[in-house]
């Protein structure tokens, strides 16, 4: 099956990335597609390069670039949310992009499921 | 980048029309969910999908008449909602039992709305391919 994938909120002050990650990383270890996982609202901040968790925690921000690079992820930021946050090419991590909401209803479209990560 | 549809070539996505059904759950200020939820209801049109927007909980206040923002110096987007029509969006559902629990009805709001009971509501969501809650 074709997942799309949504996510709402920033890393660390909530758990939808950390849930959406989780699920991304089981719906390819079960073999199946993920067509994209678009971030909204605070979840832009999910594509800060500056982030600098405490070793001993999760890089929330790495994980999704390392998925990303490992499977070929779409991970696309949405960019009236994400200039209203910050989130510029200038700091953006490996593996995202930045593009309209389009992407999202696009998803909505090809994807068999559109699954939404939020409060 | 096409400024209309956000990114994506007119001819992508083509045939498929699903339904679509934006879950409006959180007043209209306080949080930044329905200003921008409602940005992209406006940017489905653009796709020729089958759109619906509910509103349940303290959702139903994104509808309410008389809106005044000035004094939290946030922009009031209410009007947003009366254009939706000239965009094709025109299905408008409100859970009655939120209506009901905030003392409010129909006729407090600024657009023609359905009201649907909490049931039918969820029998509506039933038949829906894709539901984005705010």
């Amino acid at each position: 099956m074709k997942f799309g994938i949504m996510v709402n909120e920033g890393p660390y002050t909530h758990q939808a990335t950390d849930s959406a990650y989780q699920f991304a990383k089981a719906t390819l270890e079960k073999g199946h597609q993920i067509y994209r996982v678009f971030f909204y609202h605070d979840g832009v901040n999910n594509a800060t390069r500056l982030t600098e968790p405490p070793q001993d925690d999760r890089n929330v921000v790495a994980r999704w670039s390392k998925l990303a690079e490992e499977h070929g992820i779409d991970l696309v930021v949405c960019v009236a949310a994400a200039l209203r946050r910050g989130i510029c090419d200038e700091n953006l991590a490996p593996g995202f992009r930045i593009s309209g909401l389009g992407q999202l209803v696009e998803a909505g479209i090809q994807a068999d499921r559109l699954v939404v990560f939020g409060d | 980048m096409n400024e209309t549809t956000g990114g994506i070539e007119d001819d992508e996505g083509s045939g498929i029309v699903k339904k679509f059904m934006f879950v409006n759950r959180k007043a209209p200020y306080g949080t930044i969910y329905a200003l921008e939820g409602l940005e992209v209801v406006l940017i489905s049109a653009a796709f020729d999908q089958d759109v619906s927007m509910a509103f349940l909980d303290d959702g139903v206040y994104q509808l309410v008449k008389g809106q005044h923002t000035k004094a939290l110096a946030v922009k009031n987007f209410s009007p947003t909602y009366r254009a939706l029509e000239g965009y094709d969006i025109e299905k408008l559902y409100v859970e009655r039992e939120s209506l009901e629990m905030r003392g409010l009805n129909a006729d407090d709001l600024l657009v023609p709305v359905e009201v649907l009971s909490s049931a039918a509501m969820g029998d509506l969501m039933k038949t829906q391919d894709v539901v984005i809650g705010f």
